[in-house]
């Protein structure tokens, strides 16, 4: 009963396979996509308070990977909602744009119960192979191949990466002879702090790096959401992180308590990431970029609640990443809706947008305030526990850092915001608006408010998560 | 720290921050515009004397928090849902709820395009307005603090003049980046107290260095918000651009917040780091009365002259607060009461202008006031108070301001009260041209006079300027105990300081 959702979603993908089979499945294989999206978020729900351990001790249900699980879940129906017409995608392969997101969300949701390293490549690759393939099935223009090379950048990047995971995770394998990680983190911890497993869990992290986007693993980010279609890269953009994000914290709980190098390590990565990221975007013309820019700097924003090394941290990074999900959801409806015919979007080309269709400007103007981290919206809460997290544990460094980048960072949100509702352009058309985009904007709003202004359950939730994942240590409780 | 029951045994408070957003989703619903109108006016008119029971009912005995209201919000981060209110927070929280419908009707015929959005804007700006006056938790305050951008730099965005991307942009991102450092103020003393209820934080012995990086914090941010001399440049091009009621929210509610985080976290929370900077503070704001009334000298744009006389009053709101005695306190309070009061009948009399003649020169509204007797006479009135004239409101709230300054510093003193000769230079100056003119006034014969709408959006300012101005003592005795609690615990800890400095 515990595997319910992986295989709720295995049979989807199944079933969209058949689908593909067919001629003219477009429409099927969408309809197909959102009832296993529905009901793999119903199988999640159904299992969210179970716990199991299958697969020889590889693989973990518990309430970790529950609550992520239903995070994707509802994360994936969002996408389907996204990705209604796929005006970007070519016609023949619509079917097959379906089956290998489903493949992918099957992958990251197999990812966060994955306790062997072994199942974790094989999940972690699951999840990234059907995106390389999303991203080179755009539709040719004229004169310009830029998916394909948009797609080749990302897999190889994303394969190099993964070597030197696997090469990191050859380090921690010799060191204690497991692949398992809880074993793992008993064997590693009287060597803690030798280098080599420093070393080892570094460059382990490197592939999930990679997949968050954090300088320097971030140069496939811009290219990618460009060359992607505007739907595939919201993909990018929200799922996979979150996936990252998660498998991050397992990774790096093997450090904790305590490990000085790792903090420096983060906290370099963090700073560097949240100044590269916003000071380039801040130049950005074409929507897609700032906010592949953007997400960089997310990615170091989220990266602050890894410094605090412990429970408080993980739970703001999470909770963090989660609300990223809509927020960023929200500005690619918007982007995804604007484009003519699935092309990029340029700022200006936002220009009235408050006449133009008043919903989906709303629907900017909470996405992309949260982005900046006003109140009331998700992005303030969830920088409020980061830096919360990160300030307990003295981080006053990275802590300004972080609010300094806040402050950069809210001038280019606002150019967006200038753009969409401060400018005038009576010649632009009005943008109908079909109604599951219309439910789309509504619940990615509401999603935004509800976890700024009602986040304890979610934060309990996670947090209490966490401590079945690694439970404090008992020396980390006396220090406090 | 618990607070003292509530006076009522209804949540009054959380129904007047709360009740405006549910007003909005209605008006977001109906779709003639004149329903709309009226719906919002009848709402925050309800709301201003629904307010007037926090008036009736409060214990002026006492400068415990009031009306108080707690309940458990995020609790792994022991943040709660805090409300109260005392002596010089409920001046505010009805300066807000009186000003709202005012609001309203001045922009009755001046907005035309988007009036459901507007209105929206409006009420969710009362809801952050009220939320701020009332918070006792510092997140809560935040969350509120930030949020009331939103709305007010759509306000400017949309509906204001021709440079209204410039203000609205150069608006958002002064105050927001004000206010980063302030966040990190706030965790910090978290940290330390360990929740983040306001009252916690008062009146603990933080170490001196750690104090002083707090209150530099929260002084940018409030200096920003207030403005004060050198970081009050967003204010002229703000105040220009933004619609007649975003001018008026301006003036009279937003830029009390900043002097209002003064009273109510600087003081309290660091009263070391607070008597370590008060001189600079003070010398700020003896900058900010000369250099706002001289540069208001030299505008000819009606608002742009208004807008500086801002800074100028504000800068005698900032002068009694950091003088840290009885008087000087009460009377920036009641300094803050006059200045909405004045200059958002001020901007609002401006507007009045702007719908008959497009226009806001000096030059071209000259001589308008012949042909007008009402306004002329109106506008004399608000001027008149506006330079605190006797007999009107902001001659109360100045003469207390610098009599306490006196007690701390002649010398300042002496370098402040030119700005009061100034602002009578400036004010003067702008009632003759106005209601008088020159022998080549431009021809203003056809020149309608008030409305009885506009009437009535003046009239309830004037009832305020000559009962504070004749009558003020309800006012301050609102606030004394407040005040005195203030300065107990500003001064108690550093007696010995204190009497040093001076």
């Amino acid at each position: 009963m515990a595997f319910l959702p992986e295989l709720v979603l295995l049979a989807g993908a199944l079933g969209l396979f058949v689908v593909c089979l067919g001629d003219h499945g477009a429409r099927r294989a969408r309809m197909t996509a959102l009832a296993v999206s529905v009901a793999t978020m119903i199988a999640c729900a159904f299992c969210l308070g179970q716990e199991a351990v299958l697969f020889d001790g590889a693989y973990r249900v518990d309430l970790f990977s529950q609550i992520l699980k239903l995070v994707f879940a509802f994360g994936y129906t969002l996408v389907v909602l996204l990705s209604g017409g796929l005006d970007d995608i070519r016609e023949d392969v619509k079917p097959e744009y379906h089956l290998f997101l489903a493949l992918s969300v099957c992958g990251l949701v197999l990812l966060v119960s994955c306790v062997d390293i072994i199942t974790l490549v094989v999940a972690l690759e699951l999840s990234s192979f059907p995106l390389y393939l999303l991203v080179a099935m755009r539709r040719e223009r004229e004169d310009r191949r830029s998916q394909m090379e948009s797609a080749i950048k990302y897999m190889m990047f994303g394969i190099a990466a993964n070597g030197i995971m696997l090469f990191g995770m050859s380090y921690l394998f010799g060191l204690t002879g497991t692949t398992s990680l809880p074993v793992m983190v008993e064997k590693l911890r009287p060597i803690l702090h030798t280098p080599l497993v420093i070393a080892g869990i570094a460059i382990t992290c490197c592939g999930l790096l990679f997949k968050l986007a954090v300088f320097p693993f971030h140069f496939w980010t811009p290219d990618v959401y460009q060359g992607a279609s505007n739907e595939t890269a919201g993909v990018i953009a929200s799922l996979s992180k979150i996936g990252a994000v998660a498998v991050l914290v397992r990774f790096i709980s093997l450090a904790s308590p305590d490990s000085r190098s790792l903090v420096i390590l983060l906290t370099l990565l963090a700073a560097v990431s949240m100044f590269y990221g916003n000071l380039i975007a801040l130049m950005q013309k074409d929507l897609k970029r700032l906010l592949g820019f953007s997400g960089i700097a997310h990615a170091g924003y989220a990266l602050v609640g890894f410094v605090a090394l412990d429970n408080a941290g993980y739970t703001a990074a999470l909770y963090y990443i989660v609300g990223y999900l809509f927020m960023v959801l929200a500005c690619f409806v918007v982007i995804c809706k604007v484009s003519c015919d699935g092309d990029n979007v340029a700022m200006d080309e936002l220009a009235g947008l408050h006449r133009r269709s008043p919903l989906l400007a709303l629907t900017l103007v909470v996405g992309i305030f949260s982005l900046a981290g006003v109140p009331p919206f998700v992005g303030f809460m969830g920088k409020l526990t980061l830096l919360s997290a990160a300030l307990a544990k003295g981080h006053l460094f990275l802590v300004i850092v972080t609010v300094v980048n806040t402050a950069i960072a809210i001038y280019y949100y606002l150019c967006i915001i200038r753009e969409a509702c401060f400018r005038d352009a009576s010649q632009r058309p009005a943008i109908a608006l079909d109604g599951s985009t219309r439910a789309l904007c509504v619940l990615l709003m509401a999603g935004i408010l509800a976890l700024g202004v009602l986040p304890a359950r979610v934060l309990d939730g996670v947090s209490a998560s966490l401590t079945s994942l690694n439970p404090p240590v008992a020396t980390k409780a006396a220090q406090r | 720290m618990t607070l003292p029951a509530s006076n009522m045994d209804f949540p009054i408070l959380s129904v007047l921050i709360f009740s405006p957003l549910a007003a909005a989703a209605v008006a977001a619903m109906i779709r003639n515009e004149n329903i709309l109108r009226w719906w919002t006016l009848a709402f925050t008119t309800a709301a201003a004397a629904f307010s007037l029971l926090l008036w009736q009912r409060f214990d002026a005995t006492t400068a415990a928090f009031q009306f108080a209201e707690q309940a458990a919000w995020i609790p792994s981060l022991k943040i709660n849902y805090a409300v109260g209110i005392d002596g010089i927070s409920l001046l505010l929280v009805l300066l807000t709820t009186l000003v709202m419908p005012l609001c309203v009707l001045c922009s009755w015929r001046y907005i035309t395009a988007r009036v459901k959005e507007f209105m929206v804007c409006l009420l969710v700006m009362e809801t952050a307005m009220i939320g701020v006056f009332c918070a006792l938790d510092f997140i809560l305050f935040f969350v509120f603090w930030e949020a009331m951008l939103i709305p007010m730099a759509l306000l400017i965005g949309i509906w204001g003049g021709p440079r209204k991307i410039y203000a609205a942009m150069k608006f958002f991102i002064y105050t927001m980046t004000g206010s980063v450092l302030l966040l990190v103020a706030i965790i910090a003393l978290y940290l330390k107290v360990g929740s983040f209820s306001i009252p916690d934080m008062m009146g603990r012995n933080y170490p001196a260095d750690f104090q002083c990086w707090i209150f530099l914090a929260f002084f940018i941010s409030f200096a920003i918000k207030v403005p004060m001399f050198p970081f009050h440049t967003w204010l002229p091009a703000a105040h220009v651009e933004a619609p007649t009621a975003g001018s008026v929210l301006l003036a009279s509610v937003l830029l009390k917040m900043g002097t209002y985080g003064f009273l109510r976290f600087s003081l309290p929370i660091t009263p070391h780091a607070t008597h370590v900077f008060t001189p600079y503070i003070l010398w700020l704001s003896v900058a900010a009365i000369i250099y706002g009334g001289l540069t208001a000298l030299a505008q000819t744009d009606l608002k742009k002259l208004v807008a500086y006389s801002s800074v100028s009053h504000m800068g005698f709101a900032t002068f009694g607060i950091f003088a840290l005695n009885a008087n000087g306190i009460e009377g920036a309070t009641l300094v803050m009461v006059n200045h909405g009061v004045t200059t958002g009948a001020l901007f609002i009399a401006v507007g009045i202008i702007y719908e008959r003649l497009h226009t806001r020169d000096l030059g071209q509204t000259a001589g308008m006031g012949k042909f007008m007797p009402v306004f002329a006479g109106l506008l004399g009135v608000f001027c008149l108070s506006s330079l605190a004239f006797p007999g009107t409101n902001s001659f109360i709230g100045e003469f207390l301001v610098l009599a306490g300054g006196f007690k701390v510093s002649k010398l300042m003193v002496i370098c402040a009260v030119p700005g009061v000769v100034i602002a009578a230079a400036y004010m003067l100056r702008m009632l003759q041209k106005v209601a008088y003119g020159h022998v080549d006034n431009p021809d203003h014969s056809r020149l309608a006079d008030l409305s009885f709408r506009e009437v009535v959006t003046l009239v309830p300012l004037l009832i305020f300027v000559f009962w504070i101005g004749l009558h003020p003592q309800p006012f301050l005795h609102v606030m004394h105990a407040s005040v005195q609690h203030l300065l107990e615990q500003a001064n108690a800890p550093l007696a010995a300081t204190a009497v040093a400095l001076r």
